[in-house]
């Protein structure tokens, strides 16, 4: 995300087209998802540790490349909708919206239909639900893999120029602020289900304005720590329940996590 | 019906395979002609499954060449196999346990039709062959005869002319296996040859018109299983005859030594069965033998009696009338009782663990090896040295790697490591599951020699041979739940094949019929009450 | 690829697990020059400012230990959770909330002599940091809740709890409202084991904690069961270990650590507590556990090793005008190119036909599945 994030506003305002700044951030993402792709899949590393590395690199050279942009603002995408439809505040809550904020949207009805009508996504999910049997039928896993953590990384960047480009168009060190592991902890709470991963993600979009709305509003009762810290022990509580409700976050591929060599 | 051709369905000429250490085939040549069905008959090891992977393109030869109807192939994968018209049905079923049976057969097929067309065609498969299976029930809520039954379908919507079985019937009950077999017969009958690998030799002879038998990755005869004896079979397949087992008679004796009694607990999840009030009673010397279709509550079973699941667990197990039912793991082997489960790989032993360390693992408190909460790293050394030299495993020594043994010698290793602990109570679960012959015979008669000692010995087993060559009792498991124990000793395989099968009045249908294996049926009055 | 094939070695060999650190270290060197070069930077002068400078500065030598101290505690706790496969990724916020509690013992004690009071303050950055770290392990034993995402959001509530006590409670009523507070006195904070120089107490303790955490895991049998349970959990659970247990004996050995580690800093270096407390250490020590194989004696080295990256990388700011983050991308490479040598260890590179694939029959081993488990030390 933060590599994203940093492309993105880097392509964004270099270029001054925030599309190329968007598609750049999908790019550059999705090239360090390959670093971990190679690693977990090829070489067969821890996950969790690979996982890391990855988060303290992004972490660091989105610092190095992001800084002769700080303090800086780039260029934003343009509302696409004509003015009329954003003249009311209702409409405006429809009409008023940055593009990617409907693409995000799009392509998450594009993935639930992917994974439940396509063919690729019947394999797909077959390879995490057990990639040795996918492998005996003579379906190529770790293509599979590579291909899902490709699209991963590229979702995470086109996420992550979202915070540089249109929430808040400029660049700081550690932007995200660990929403993409907010994002992994919704998957969970969301059974790996596409269309409750919506519900979850405006839930949680819902508490994180909170505390901007509240701060806005001149609301004092909390101190203004308490209300920061609000989406991390939101994210606690919200898995907490889950898991409570159907212990050990039913749902889960199978096979999430493990390694795989082809040894059939 | 059956063409006359005039080239065999499936031609092997000298297929060799070397992996590091091992020659897994070693220039095997065998024919199949166009609707036999064919035996290939070997021990764990003999290089059977290697060779299935061959010719279904999962793995590459080194040498040699594969024809199929008379022209000479390359098989590069599974895809190209099934282009050709090559089925398989694994061992090891490859199947989605969170998916629906439509959905493991489309991904099965290549090019799958639209989700009606292939459901239609799936209910056409089933009634032609008179199978049954719905179509939209999810994988983990099915029994292992309809699992295989989805994977057979899937390959007959393919229009298989060579249909390859790998061991189908070792998780299916007898009945079962008679279903299978009728399927097969009729298979072969419409022209597709079959392929089937198995162990079990009265299996071949009922089926077979011809084998070809492997042994050390050589194939040592092809005959025609019909005209020999399963005797020679035997001693083709393992080399050399074995030694018979030591009587085992009279050493059952007095009360009641180890009691389980109306033991519930839930299935393991996500898909576990639960055990619903199981009640058993083991005297002293008695091997008691628990069969069943995998995934009946064995594991379970085994999990509760050895103390490693206690969520949820109700009931008692007593030995010499002390409870156990709510202690640790830890406590329940200081009491005397040793288990071992089935599987051996990262359940019973730590393969990237050395002998040595996995001595400690189960045998710390009763052999010393850890005083204080300090492991003494000698005594624990000279332990797994010890198991090694009585139970003849060959290893380089206790600091080999668990993972660097064969199945067979590991599994000497971790029932020694047991047995050697001298338990008042043994429970085993599939003590010779994937053990060569030699092996097999050798832990058979560990058990045997324990009980002799006084011990009881439990054995979970889904090999009915073997219960009934251990076992003194044996009680059977579905669906979590055990049946009455029967005395092995003029017992009905029917009987006990239908209770397998989950239908639990059977007593009735139990003295109508032999099945052709030559034992007596046994009356219901004989049966033995629980102890 | 096609000249070269993976061939599973039927034993782990211990000569790679002890070269791929050094691999490791060497590939970061050569490659962390090309990148640096190709980001427009002096990439030579990097490396020899960040990894050789400091080495021939004597003067250094004693930044390098006091670095070192945390990071080879945090990362001793961490690796024995590692071991058994309990992610605790909230080493950072335990090593916040060590601090803190100990800061309120100081701060509670400002007017008061004595030579219990520091030790009182070390208990109790203890008692923070597992308080913390018992979160995670009460989600995960009860309710079966990931402790990496758990223990990894509470780092943000710990820095959240932190900045508001600073800016509150705790602010020194005598610091022109600066958000911080007061200094801590002379009986709370660590006193130096070598006069005249920065090497405090904290130092010595570092190397005291690694090495009995070395004979723990050794020698004992809960040093066994982390073992046990991260290898073959089932086989665990067969050997009579208990999932939970495991999961407490990780949590609260890494977060009594981390908690003990964020008290020296407090009462050592920092001699307060202020916002910029949190630099970061819990994170690098996760590099430093892997680095060190997840045993306590490698763990020193690696500390010192990454210390170096910290030492070095402030000195290149100055002298290069490398940025900051550099520490953090040659930090991260370093691990990434630690698990890709771990490959070398499970398996050895043959050349050959273009791959095939393993034996199940010729060697059990390798049908149970390769754990994505990077080190077994």
């Amino acid at each position: 995300m933060l590599i994203g994030a940093v492309t993105g506003f880097a392509v964004a305002t270099t270029t001054g087209l925030p599309v190329l700044g968007a598609l750049g951030a999908m790019a550059a993402a999705a090239l360090a998802a390959s670093i971990f792709a190679f690693l977990v899949l090829t070489l067969m590393a821890n996950q969790v540790a690979t996982g890391l590395a990855l988060t303290i690199f992004g972490t660091g050279v989105s610092a190095l490349i992001g800084a002769p942009f700080v303090g800086i603002t780039t260029p934003t995408f343009g509302p696409i909708f004509p003015e009329a439809l954003t003249s009311s505040p209702l409409l405006r809550l429809v009409f008023g919206h940055s593009p990617v904020v409907y693409l995000g949207l799009i392509l998450t009805l594009a993935v639930a239909w992917f994974l439940a009508r396509s063919r690729a996504g019947l394999i797909l999910r077959a390879v995490g639900e057990s990639d040795t049997a996918a492998h005996a039928i003579g379906y190529p896993v770790l293509t599979v893999r590579y291909l899902a953590i490709l699209f991963g990384g590229a979702m995470a960047g086109l996420a992550g120029s979202y915070y540089s480009l249109v929430l808040t168009p400029m660049w700081a060190e550690r932007l995200t602020a660990g929403r993409g592991w907010i994002a992994i902890a919704l998957v969970v709470f969301a059974s790996w289900k596409p269309g409750r991963m919506l519900a979850g993600a405006y839930l949680f979009g819902l508490v994180i304005t909170m505390e901007l709305q509240a701060k806005a509003a001149g609301f004092n009762m909390f101190a203004p720590e308490v209300l920061a810290a609000l989406p991390y022990v939101a994210t606690i509580a919200v898995l907490a329940i889950i898991s409570a409700a159907k212990r050990g976050g039913a749902n889960a591929p199978a096979c999430l996590g493990k390694s795989f060599r082809a040894t059939a | 019906m059956a063409e006359t051709a005039v080239a065999p369905r499936l031609e092997l000429k000298g297929i060799s395979k070397r992996f590091p250490g091992v020659v897994a085939n070693d220039h095997v040549s065998f024919a199949v002609p166009a609707g036999a069905i064919h035996a290939l008959l070997g021990e764990n090891g003999a290089g059977k499954s290697t060779l299935v992977k061959i010719i279904y393109g999962v793995q590459g030869a080194d040498e040699g060449e594969i024809v199929f109807d008379g022209q000479p192939v390359r098989i590069g994968s599974p895809r190209e196999a099934r282009a050709l018209g090559i089925g398989m049905v694994f061992q090891h079923f490859s199947l989605f346990e969170a998916m629906t049976v439509l959905e493991n057969i489309a991904l099965g097929m290549d090019e799958p039709p639209p989700r009606r067309e292939l459901e239609a065609r799936v209910r056409q498969v089933l009634d032609t062959y008179g199978l049954s299976l719905d179509p939209y029930r999810h994988v983990h809520t099915l029994s292992v005869g309809e699992r295989q039954r989805i994977e057979i379908v899937r390959a007959l919507l393919q229009q298989p002319k060579l249909l390859i079985m790998d061991e189908p019937t070792s998780v299916l009950t007898p009945q079962e296996v008679e279903q299978l077999f009728t399927t097969l017969r009729r298979l072969a009958a419409e022209g597709c040859s079959i392929l089937y690998i198995s162990h079990k030799l009265h299996e071949i002879k009922a089926l077979c018109q011809s084998a070809t038998i492997m042994r050390g990755g050589k194939v040592v005869a092809t005959c025609d299983p019909r005209e020999e004896s399963a005797q020679s079979m035997a001693e083709l397949m393992i080399g050399g005859s074995l030694k018979a087992l030591s009587d085992k008679s009279g050493a059952a004796k007095g009360e009641a030594r180890f009691v389980v009694a109306s033991l519930s607990a839930p299935g393991e999840p996500p898909f576990g069965t639960s055990l619903k009030d199981v009640s058993f009673a083991v005297r002293s010397g008695e091997i008691f033998g628990i069969a069943g279709v995998a995934g009946n509550g064995q594991n379970e079973l085994l999990a509760v009696v050895s103390g490693e699941n206690q969520r949820g667990v109700s009931g008692s197990i007593r030995l010499d009338g002390t409870e156990l039912a709510r202690l640790s793991v830890g406590a329940r082997r200081r009491a005397g009782l040793a288990s071992s489960p089935e599987e051996r790989n990262g359940h019973a032993a730590v393969p990237a663990m050395t002998l040595t360390e996995n001595a400690i693992l189960s045998a710390r408190s009763r052999m010393g090896l850890a005083s204080g909460g300090v492991i003494r790293a000698k005594a624990a050394r000279d332990y797994a040295a010890k198991v090694i030299e009585a139970f003849s495993v060959k290893a380089t020594g206790p600091g080999a790697a668990a993972g660097s043994l064969s199945g067979g010698n590991l599994q000497k290793f971790v029932m020694g490591r047991e047995i050697m602990q001298n338990p008042a109570v043994l429970v085993v679960s599939q003590p010779t599951w994937g053990v060569d012959a030699g092996a097999a015979s050798f832990i058979r008669q560990a058990m045997i020699d324990l009980a002799a000692k006084g011990a009881c010995v439990v054995v979970v087993s889904q090999d009915l041979d073997e219960l009934l060559e251990l076992c003194d009792r044996l009680a059977v498991i579905n669906e979590g739940q055990l049946s009455e124990p029967m005395a092995v000793k003029g017992i009905s395989i029917e009987r006990v094949g239908l209770l397998m099968g989950g239908i639990h009045g059977a007593g009735q249908v139990g003295a109508k019929a032999d099945t052709g294996t030559g034992r007596a049926p046994a009356e219901k009055k004989h049966l033995e009450p629980a102890l | 690829m096609s000249l070269m094939r993976l061939e599973s070695r039927r034993q782990e060999s211990r000569a790679m697990m002890l070269a791929a650190p050094v691999i490791a270290v060497a590939a970061t060197l050569l490659v962390g020059a090309a990148l640096f070069t190709l980001l427009g930077h002096d990439g030579l002068g990097a490396v020899y400012e960040i990894f050789v400078k400091p080495l021939f500065n004597p003067y250094r030598w004693q930044d390098l230990l006091v670095k070192a101290a945390p990071l080879a505690m945090i990362a001793t706790g961490l690796a024995i959770g590692f071991r058994a496969n309990v992610w605790n990724i909230g080493a950072e916020g335990q090593y916040i909330l060590g601090g803190l509690a100990g800061t309120g013992v100081a701060l509670a004690t400002l007017d008061m002599t004595g030579s219990w009071i520091l030790p009182a303050m070390l208990v109790c950055g203890i008692l923070g940091g597992m308080a913390w770290a018992a979160i995670p392990a009460l989600l995960k034993t009860t309710l079966g809740v990931n402790e990496i995402l758990s223990s990894l959001m509470l780092n943000y509530v710990a820095i959240q709890i932190l900045y508001y006590l600073m800016r509150g409670p705790w602010k020194d009523p005598m610091g022109f409202n600066f958000p911080q507070t007061a200094m801590f006195t002379a009986d709370q904070t660590l006193p130096m084991v070598v006069p005249g120089t920065l090497i405090h107490l904290g130092v010595p303790l570092a190397a005291a904690v690694a090495l009995t955490a070395f004979l723990v895991l050794a020698r004992t049998v809960t040093g066994f069961q982390m073992k046990v349970v991260g290898l073959a959990p089932r086989a665990a659970a067969f050997g009579g270990f208990g999932a939970a247990s495991t999961v407490w004996i990780a949590l609260l050995a890494g977060g009594g650590l981390a908690g003990l580690a964020g008290i020296i800093e407090a009462a050592g270096p920092f001699g307060q507590m202020v916002p910029q407390f949190p630099t970061g250490y819990g994170y690098t020590a996760i590099i430093v556990a892997f680095l060190g194989r997840l045993n306590p004696l490698g763990i020193l080295l690696a500390a010192m090793v990454l210390a170096l990256t910290y030492v070095g990388g402030e000195s290149a700011q100055t002298t290069i005008g490398l940025p900051s983050a550099a520490t953090g991308v040659f930090q991260s490479m370093m691990l990434f190119f630690l698990l890709a040598a771990d490959i070398l260890v499970r398996y050895r590179l043959v050349s050959g036909r273009p791959a095939t694939v393993a034996d199940t029959a010729a060697n059990p081993a390798a049908k149970a599945e390769p754990k994505p488990k990077a080190v077994t030390a």
